[in-house]
C-alpha cells in the first residue's frame, strides 16, 4: 500500500515536473514575445501608434472671388450642403447608397460615380455622393444619421455665377477633379474639391484656389474627432478683379441674342482692357458645378451654334474685307500707294489669265485708298498687294496682333494664321502663288483670326499704333496683373491717319455701313465692315438664281464682320463683331456695333477707376 | 465518519492552526495581481474608480474571505462532494442551454432568484475535482489499462460538450487541456497520449465543420490577421500596436494613448494586459508575469507536498486551469493564438471569474492545509 502510493508519488512528479517545464517554456515564450514586440519592433509600433492617434485633415481654402472692375461679383461662393459617405466605415457600400434614395434624391449615375471614386480613393477617404442638398434632404438625413453609418453631411462652397450666361465664357466654371488633373497633391482628393476647368476659373487656378489648411486632430478607433491639437486655417485664394463691366457685358450678350450666332468684344483701345466679351449662345456655368447631367451636357455639345464655343478667343475666320485695313497700311508703308493713288475698277480685276471679281460687279470707277476702304473696293487692294508682296502684308498682320494668342486671359484664346511665302515653302514645300496674294490682300486665302484679333488690329491702328494687348485679370488680390506700356509698333502717323480716315467714312455716306453710324454728337463711330466667305456661289447656283446670300441656307451663308471704334476725334473703345453666316458686314455685324459702341461711350466704364481689391 | 477518524492525524486541527498552514505567499502574489489589476481598471476607465475598479475591488474582498474559507474547509469534504458537484454543475449546463440568458452571442448565464450563475465557471472546477477523486481511487497498474480510461473521458467530454453547445469554445477548451494534463500527471500510459494526438490532429477538420462562422472567422484571421487590419483581425492589430508602442518603460500610468482613445478593443476585460503593458511597458509586462508565474511556481510547490494523490492532482489541476487561461490570454494579446474570448484571471473586469478563480485558489490551499491528510480509496 505504501510503497503503491510511493510509486503514485512518483510518477506524479516527474510527470507534472514535464508539464510544469512547458509551462516555464510557454511563459518564457511570452515574455521574449513581449520583448520582441516591445524593442526588437517598437519603433515600429510606435509609429503606427502615432498614426492611429493623429489624423491630419485638410481644410479646403475658399476660393477665390471673380469680380468685374466695380466689384460686382461674376464669381462667388455659396454655402453647399454635400452627402459624403466614408467607404471603410459602410459594410454594403452599394446597399448603403441605394438607401440614401429614401432620403433624398440621387441617381444611378452619381452612385456608379461614387462606387467608382470609393475605389480609387483610400477607403478611410470620404466620397461625394451628392452635393446641392436641400433643406428639406439635408433634415431628412440628420435625423436618420443612426440608421446610416459611415453617412455624412460636410458644408463646403458651392461656386455660383450670378450673372449666368451673360459671363459664362469670360469667368468659365470650376468642376470636379478629373483623372487627368490628379497630381499628387491630396487636396484634389478631396471629397467634391472642384477646380477651374475653362476660362479665367481655369486661368487663374493656382491664385483662385487658394492655400490648404491642416488640422491635426486625435481620432478614436472610429475616426471621431476627440479633440483638435493644432490647426493652420486655409487661406482663401485670390480675389480676381476683371476689366469687365458686368451691366454691359449683359447689354452685349442681349444685343448678340437676337442672332442666330454671334460674338463681340469691346475693349479700350488705349489700356487693352476687355469691357465685354460676349458669344451668343452661350451657357450658364452654373449647372456645370454641381455636375452636369448627361443630356444637358448632349444637348449643349450637339447645338449646332456651338454654345460652349468661346467664338471672340477661340473662333478663327478668314477677316474678309476687315483685312483691307491692315494691307493698306502695308501698301502705304512700302510705298507702293500714298494718299494720292487711286485706281479704277471696273468690278474685276484680271491677273496671270486668272479674273479676281469685285464685291460689285459694276465696279467703283475710280478710288483712292479713303475711298476704297469706305466702299470696301476689292480690285483697288488686288491691284496694290501684287507690289506689295506677301511677306510685306504678314509682317504688318503679325504687327497688329493677328496670328498670335496675344497672351490673352482665356485659356480658349487661339492664335489663329498668317500665311506667307516661307509658310508655304517649308510647310507645303511650294512656292508661294502671286494670286493667293491677291485672295489674301482682302482676306481670304489661308489667313485665319479671331474677333479678338481683329479688335486688336483696330485698337492698334486708331491708338496711334502702341502695340496694346487684350487683358481680363487686372488686380489679383490688389497686384496688378495687366501691362500698362506699350511698344510702339514703329508705323507711320500719317499711315494711320489715313487709314481712320478711311474707316470714318465707312460710316459716312457712300460707305458700306453708312446706314449703321452713330448720329448722336461726339460719339460717332469709325470702323470697317467685312465679310468672310464660307462657300462661294457656284456657277450652277449662279444659273438657277441664286445671287444673294440670303438665298442660301444659314449653315452655308457668309459670315458677318465688323470692326469699329468710337469716338472718331478720340478713339476709345473698340469693337469687333462677328454674327456667323449673318451673310453681311454691313447688314448683319455693323448695326451691332452701333449699338454696343454707342452704349459703351454713354456707360463709359473708363471713367471710373478700376477697383483694386 | 467513523471511517475518517481512524487513519488520519491531522482532522484535529485547529482554525487557528488551519490559519498558519495556509501558503500566505500566494495568496500575496494574489492580491499583488488583483493590485495590478484594480490600478489596470482605474486606468482603462480614463482615471476613474467608476465603472470597473470600484465593484473589483469590493468583489476582491468578499472573493478573499471566500478563499479563506474554502481553504480551511476539510478536504474530506471536498472529496466527498465531487461527485455530486460534477453531477449538479452537469445539470445546470444542460439548463442553461435549454434556458440560458444570451450576452454577447452566446448562452451562458443562468439567472436563479436574481442571481447570475455561469455554470462554465463551475465545471472547470468540478471535472478536475472529479476526475483527481478517480484517479485517486485506482491504482496505477489499472490506470495504464485503456479500458480505465473511458470513465475519466466521459467525465471530461460531457461538460465539454455541453460548454461548447452553448458557445463557448475558450472555456470548453480551457477543461480539455486541464483534463489532458490531469490523465498525464494521473498516469495514463504515454503511448495513450501519442495515438490521442493523433486522433486530435484527425478531430480538427470535423470539429471545424461543427464551428460557428465568427469562430471559424476567428481562426481565419488569426491565421492571417493583415489579411483584414480593420475588420475582424482589429482586434489583434490593435492590441499589437498598443503593446509595440509601449516600448521598455511605457507610456506612462493613465498615459496609454491606443487605449484610452478606444483603439484597443474590450480593454477591460480580455485585452488588460495589452492595456497594463501599454501603460508601463516591457517592465511592468515583465513583473506582472513573474507574479504570474510565481502564483504558478507555488501551485506546483503545494502539489508536490501533499501526501494524498487527490490533493496532488486537484492542486495540480487547478494550478494548470489558471496558467492554462493566463497562457491562452497573453498569448491572444500577443497575436500568438488566435482571439478566444478568455479573460486574464484575477485582472480582468467580471464578478463570476474573479470568484471562480478565487475559489479554485481555495481549493489549492485547502490541499495545502490539508497536505497530511489521508484519504480512503474507493467509494
Amino acid at each position: 500500500m505504501i510503497e503503491r502510493d510511493q510509486e503514485k508519488s512518483e510518477s506524479f512528479t516527474r510527470r507534472a515536473f514535464i508539464i510544469g517545464a512547458l509551462q516555464g517554456i510557454a511563459l518564457s515564450a511570452l515574455s521574449l514575445r513581449l520583448g520582441w514586440l516591445q524593442i526588437i519592433e517598437g519603433e515600429k509600433y510606435r509609429t503606427l501608434a502615432e498614426n492611429n492617434r493623429i489624423n491630419t485633415r485638410i481644410l479646403p481654402p475658399s476660393r477665390g472671388q471673380i469680380v468685374d472692375r466695380f466689384g460686382v461679383p461674376l464669381a462667388t461662393n455659396l454655402q453647399n450642403f454635400q452627402i459624403l459617405v466614408i467607404p471603410e466605415q459602410v459594410e454594403d457600400l452599394e446597399k448603403t447608397l441605394h438607401d440614401l434614395k429614401t432620403y433624398m434624391a440621387v441617381d444611378d449615375a452619381s452612385i456608379s460615380k461614387a462606387i467608382k471614386m470609393a475605389k480609387r480613393n483610400p477607403r478611410y477617404m470620404p466620397v461625394e455622393v451628392r452635393g446641392k442638398l436641400n433643406w428639406d434632404e439635408v433634415s431628412a438625413i440628420e435625423l436618420n444619421l443612426a440608421k446610416l453609418p459611415g453617412v455624412s453631411i460636410q458644408q463646403g462652397d458651392l461656386r455660383s455665377y450670378p450673372y449666368k450666361d451673360a459671363t459664362g465664357h469670360i469667368v468659365g466654371y470650376v468642376g470636379r477633379v478629373s483623372e487627368e488633373d490628379m497630381n499628387g497633391d491630396p487636396l484634389l482628393s478631396m471629397p467634391g474639391f472642384q477646380i477651374g476647368k475653362s476660362g479665367i476659373e481655369k486661368k487663374y487656378e493656382d491664385g483662385l484656389r487658394g492655400i490648404p489648411g491642416k488640422a491635426e486632430v486625435e481620432v478614436n478607433v472610429h475616426g471621431r474627432a476627440v479633440r483638435e491639437l493644432a490647426r493652420s486655417a486655409s487661406t482663401q485664394g485670390a480675389r480676381l478683379v476683371l476689366s469687365i463691366d458686368a451691366e454691359y457685358q449683359r447689354f452685349v450678350q442681349q444685343r448678340l441674342s437676337t442672332e442666330r450666332s454671334a460674338a463681340a468684344i469691346v475693349m479700350d483701345a488705349v489700356t487693352g482692357a476687355v469691357y465685354a466679351l460676349a458669344n451668343h449662345p452661350s451657357f450658364d456655368p452654373n449647372v456645370f458645378t454641381g455636375g452636369i447631367s448627361a443630356m444637358d451636357w448632349e444637348q449643349l455639345r450637339d447645338d449646332p451654334a456651338n454654345p460652349l464655343n468661346n467664338k471672340v478667343a477661340g473662333g478663327l475666320y478668314p477677316p474678309g474685307s476687315t483685312f483691307k485695313l491692315c494691307t493698306a497700311l502695308a501698301g502705304l508703308e512700302a510705298g507702293v500707294i500714298d494718299e494720292h493713288t487711286s485706281a479704277s475698277c471696273p468690278g474685276h480685276y484680271d491677273f496671270g489669265g486668272n479674273r479676281f471679281h469685285c464685291w460689285k460687279s459694276g465696279g467703283h470707277g475710280t478710288v483712292n485708298v479713303v475711298r476704297a476702304l469706305a466702299q470696301s473696293c476689292d480690285v483697288f487692294f488686288y491691284k496694290m498687294s501684287t507690289q506689295v508682296g506677301i511677306d510685306r502684308i504678314a509682317d504688318m498682320a503679325r504687327r497688329l496682333g493677328l496670328g498670335s494668342d496675344l497672351d490673352f486671359d482665356l485659356p480658349e484664346t487661339k492664335a489663329g494664321f498668317v500665311a506667307d511665302t516661307a509658310w508655304k515653302r517649308k510647310q507645303k514645300n511650294k512656292t508661294w502663288h502671286p494670286g493667293e496674294t491677291i485672295n489674301a490682300s482682302i482676306g481670304q486665302g489661308y489667313m485665319l483670326a479671331s474677333p479678338l484679333q481683329l479688335a486688336t488690329m483696330t485698337a492698334r491702328i486708331v491708338n496711334g499704333g502702341k502695340a496694346v494687348k487684350p487683358w481680363l485679370a487686372g488686380y489679383e488680390d490688389g497686384k496688378r496683373i495687366y501691362q500698362v506700356d506699350n511698344d510702339d509698333l514703329g508705323i507711320d502717323s500719317f499711315h494711320l491717319d489715313l487709314v481712320r480716315r478711311g474707316m470714318e467714312a465707312v460710316l459716312q455716306s457712300g460707305g458700306t455701313a453708312y446706314a449703321a453710324r452713330i448720329t448722336e454728337n461726339g460719339m460717332e463711330m469709325g470702323g470697317k465692315t467685312g465679310t468672310s466667305q464660307v462657300k462661294r456661289i457656284t456657277k450652277a447656283e449662279r444659273a438657277q438664281g441664286v445671287r444673294r446670300q440670303e438665298d442660301m441656307v444659314w449653315h452655308l451663308r457668309h459670315h458677318a464682320l465688323f470692326v469699329g471704334y468710337a469716338p472718331i476725334s478720340e478713339p476709345r473703345s473698340v469693337c469687333s463683331v462677328i454674327v456667323e453666316h449673318g451673310a453681311s458686314g454691313s447688314g448683319a455685324a455693323a448695326p451691332i456695333a452701333h449699338d454696343i459702341l454707342l452704349e459703351v461711350q454713354k456707360r463709359n466704364p473708363a471713367i471710373k477707376a478700376m477697383e483694386k481689391v | 465518519m467513523s471511517l475518517f477518524k481512524s487513519s488520519f492525524h491531522s482532522d484535529d486541527m485547529t482554525f487557528l492552526g488551519k490559519i498558519s498552514q495556509i501558503a500566505w505567499g500566494q495568496i500575496f502574489f494574489l492580491c499583488v495581481l488583483a493590485s495590478i489589476g484594480f490600478l489596470s481598471l482605474y486606468s482603462a476607465a480614463g482615471g476613474s474608480i467608476k465603472p470597473w475598479a470600484e465593484p473589483q475591488i469590493l468583489r476582491f474582498c468578499f472573493a478573499l474571505c471566500l478563499m479563506v474559507l474554502v481553504a480551511i474547509t476539510d478536504i474530506r469534504w471536498i472529496y466527498r462532494l465531487a461527485y455530486p458537484f460534477h453531477a449538479l454543475v452537469i445539470f445546470l449546463l444542460l439548463l442553461v442551454d435549454v434556458f440560458g440568458h444570451i450576452g454577447m452571442g452566446a448562452q451562458r448565464w443562468l439567472d436563479i432568484g436574481g442571481m447570475k450563475i455561469q455554470p462554465s465557471e463551475l465545471a472547470k472546477i468540478s471535472t478536475i475535482l472529479c476526475l483527481a477523486r478517480f484517479f485517486h481511487g485506482k491504482e496505477l497498474y489499472e490506470i495504464k489499462q485503456f479500458k480505465t480510461l473511458l470513465i475519466p473521458v466521459a467525465m471530461m467530454v460531457v461538460p465539454v460538450g455541453l460548454v461548447v453547445a452553448q458557445p463557448d469554445l475558450g472555456t470548453g477548451m480551457a477543461i480539455i487541456f486541464c483534463g489532458v494534463a490531469m490523465l498525464f500527471a494521473g498516469g495514463v500510459a504515454m503511448w495513450l497520449f501519442l495515438a490521442g494526438i493523433g486522433v486530435a490532429l484527425a478531430a480538427i477538420p470535423i470539429a471545424w465543420q461543427f464551428m460557428h462562422d465568427y469562430q471559424q472567422k476567428r481562426v481565419l484571421i488569426f491565421l492571417n490577421p493583415e489579411s483584414d487590419p480593420l475588420g475582424a483581425g482589429f482586434h489583434i492589430s490593435q492590441s499589437k500596436i498598443a503593446l509595440g508602442s509601449g516600448g521598455v518603460f511605457g507610456k506612462g500610468y493613465l498615459k496609454g494613448t491606443q487605449s484610452h482613445l478606444n483603439f484597443l478593443p474590450e480593454k477591460h476585460t480580455d485585452f488588460i494586459f495589452t492595456l497594463w503593458a501599454e501603460e508601463w511597458g516591457l517592465m511592468g509586462g515583465l513583473f506582472l508575469l513573474m507574479i504570474l508565474g510565481l502564483i504558478i511556481l507555488y501551485g506546483y510547490w503545494i502539489s508536490f507536498r501533499c501526501r494524498s494523490q487527490f490533493a496532488r492532482l486537484v492542486a495540480f489541476g487547478l494550478t494548470i486551469n489558471f496558467s492554462v487561461y493566463v497562457l491562452i490570454n497573453i498569448g491572444m494579446v500577443m497575436g500568438l493564438l488566435p482571439v478566444v474570448g478568455i479573460p486574464l484571471p484575477m485582472m480582468s473586469y467580471g464578478g463570476t471569474a474573479m470568484i471562480s478563480v478565487m475559489i479554485a485558489f481555495g481549493i489549492i490551499q485547502s490541499c495545502n492545509v490539508h497536505r497530511d491528510s489521508r484519504l480512503p480509496k474507493g467509494l
